[in-house]
């Protein structure tokens, strides 16, 4: 478990990170998400003692992460933004010194190397110069590295950047697979990555917390509309009478289509997405124009994602960002 | 620390840097004991030690530039400081393997005394006292060359810095004897330093009171001694330049005096600059 309480980072006049406060509970997976910028490097890296807070305290289970260091170290594993590899020593080598620098000696260090090489699948790699790896295979030896000294949190920063869309899968799968034993950490600015793999997500802004759930609560929270986006076979202005009478619906949106088609948007709360979609339904068949396509939007993760961090100059950051997936 | 000396050591000697440096200091030493003690007769081994003391400008950078700086530069400094390791830890494992690479050749080295007193009448006392005070001025070098690795992320910078403070500490007390030895010239040479000494403050700490308060200070100081007791300051300057030459300090060894006080220095050098690469590391967690 790890507590982080009030913490705050300054670079001279910059503030990174703004009293932060959360706490990781055990065997979870935690997707940290945030526009670039974010802090959200700055606040791994404290968690993890390679940077000094300005103030405000991290503790691994118990233990301060500056004032323990060593128990508290010995909890996390961590993989930095760029793997902190050694080009010219190969896999086994480089996990040998990580291992002994964690405290692993004889027949233990030797059984963890090899468990933590099978486990990321780099066996077969054991013994090439980690300079000719190619990125994935860098990444799980930096993984690798985490998962020493079976500790019993990892934190992985950025864990995909740079892979290609096959070696995402893969890395995704892995770090699924370290949720059963272990509890996670990650960051990430790609909104589906850590919907895919996180039960948790906190999102950061601008160095502050600003939400801090579950993604499917998250999405109830804030999901105050469904849009029902449909095609008719009627003029614009016949599938206006039709809709005339229906209740519930807060806003429409027409867009006349080639073949006397007609593209619909009707805005609605969320609770009556569904009451909305039987009464267009009976509406537009006692009035025999076929409807062609129907179906309901909700808020998504992104738009939640969105409006977080909106307003803060970090909009056309995000938006690409999330456009990149 | 342990961890940190092997995984030193290892890359040393599958890297090229611990071969290089090692063939360079042994190259060297046969040269001159080839011109010295084959060629000339001379029994002296600690002559060839004396002449050969330039070779550490090279070989120190040689070995220490990317001790520190290539953890930078690779990023694998946030490994070390993420690992449950003490910065203390770090710096020491890696002086140690530093010395070990040292210690090879000099085990090779000492040798040649021995080989020598075969054919000839070797005073071997003096000749291991220079290997010894040989050793102590590389050991002190290294610790300097090691400090420099830590405040760059570049190695070339590392080396470039390097070769010039150990020109400079070689050329130190030659450079004395030109600097004006009268009480003026030593207050205006102080009152420099104390102004480069506040710059450097005020770049390190950012804050431009605490440095003018601490130049003011200290040029008071100054000032009042000089007023007080000018006589004192002559011929101070140049005598405190030939005091920091560790060079010279190496002389005295190859002139068959082994000097406890030399071999003090050697190790307060030392450890002085090993404390700074802590202190050196453990900044970077602040600031970075």
């Amino acid at each position: 478990m790890i507590e982080v309480s009030h913490l705050t980072k300054r670079y001279g006049d910059h503030t990174a990170v703004s009293d932060l406060s959360f706490t990781i509970e055990d065997g979870q997976i935690y997707g940290f998400l945030g526009p670039n910028g974010a802090g959200k490097s700055t606040t791994m890296n404290i968690m993890t003692g390679c940077l000094a807070a300005t103030s405000g305290e991290v503790k691994a289970g118990g233990h301060d992460i500056f004032e323990e260091s060593r128990q508290a170290k010995r909890m996390i594993g961590y993989l930095p933004e760029i793997p902190p590899l050694y080009p010219d020593r190969t896999p086994r080598e480089y996990l040998d010194f990580v291992g002994r620098a964690k405290g692993l000696t004889g027949k233990e260090l030797d059984g963890q190397v090899r468990h933590v090489m099978a486990v990321t699948q780099i066996t077969d790699m054991a013994d090439r110069l980690i300079e000719n790896l190619s990125k994935g295979y860098k990444q799980r030896v930096g993984i690798a590295q985490a998962l020493l000294g079976d500790p019993e949190v990892i934190i992985l920063d950025e864990p995909t950047v740079g892979l290609d869309p096959r070696q995402i899968i893969e890395i995704r799968d892995l770090i699924k697979s370290l949720g059963e034993k272990h509890t996670v950490i990650l960051s990430s600015h790609i909104l589906s990555e850590v919907q895919a793999v996180c039960q948790t997500i906190l999102i950061i802004s601008k160095g502050k917390l600003v939400a801090c759930d579950t993604a499917e609560n998250l999405e109830k929270l804030f999901a105050g509309t469904t849009t029902v986006e449909l095609t008719v076979e009627a003029s614009p202005r016949e599938a206006a009478e039709i809709l005339h009478a229906l209740g519930h619906i807060t806003g429409i949106r027409t867009e006349p289509l080639e073949d006397g088609q007609c593209r619909l948007l009707l805005d609605t709360d969320s609770e009556n997405g569904d009451t909305v979609c039987r009464d267009v339904f009976f509406a537009f068949s006692q009035a025999r124009r076929p409807i062609l396509r129907m179906n309901t939007t909700r808020a998504s993760l992104e738009d939640i994602f969105m409006e977080l961090t909106s307003g803060q100059d970090a909009e056309g950051a995000g938006k690409k960002e999330a456009d990149e997936v | 620390m342990r961890a940190v000396f092997r995984h030193e050591l290892s890359s040393y000697f599958s890297g090229v840097t611990g071969y290089v440096f090692g063939a360079f200091l042994l190259l060297f030493t046969g040269i001159y004991t080839m011109a010295y003690n084959l060629k000339s007769a001379l029994a002296n081994f600690e002559y060839v030690l004396g002449n050969m003391s330039f070779i550490f400008l090279i070989i120190v950078p040689i070995l220490t530039m990317k001790v520190i700086a290539e953890e930078r530069r690779q990023k694998t400094d946030q490994l070390l400081y993420s690992l449950p390791l003490t910065m203390t830890g770090v710096v020491a494992g890696k002086y140690a393997a530093l010395l070990v690479m040292f210690l090879i050749p000099i085990g090779i080295i000492s040798l040649y005394p021995i080989l020598l007193s075969a054919f000839g009448n070797v005073y071997l006392p003096a000749a291991f006292s220079s290997i010894i005070g040989f050793f102590f001025l590389g050991a002190a070098l290294i610790a300097i060359g090691m400090f420099i690795s830590s405040i760059t992320e570049s190695q070339a910078v590392a080396a470039g810095v390097c070769f010039a403070v150990m020109l400079l500490n070689y050329f130190i007390s030659s450079l004395a004897d030109y600097v004006s030895s009268t009480a003026f010239a030593s207050f205006a040479a102080f009152t420099a330093l104390i102004l480069v000494l506040g710059g450097i403050f005020r770049l390190m700490t950012r804050s431009g009171f605490a440095s003018l308060v601490l130049t003011a200070v200290l040029e008071g100081c100054l000032l009042t001694g000089y007023i007080l007791n000018s006589r004192a300051f002559e011929g101070l300057f140049p005598k405190i330049m030939g005091q920091l030459s560790l060079f010279d300090r190496f002389y005295q060894f190859v002139d068959g005096i082994f000097d406890l006080r030399s071999i003090v220095y050697f190790l307060t050098v030392t450890g002085l600059f090993l404390f700074l690469s802590v202190q050196s590391l453990e900044k970077r967690r602040w600031s970075e």
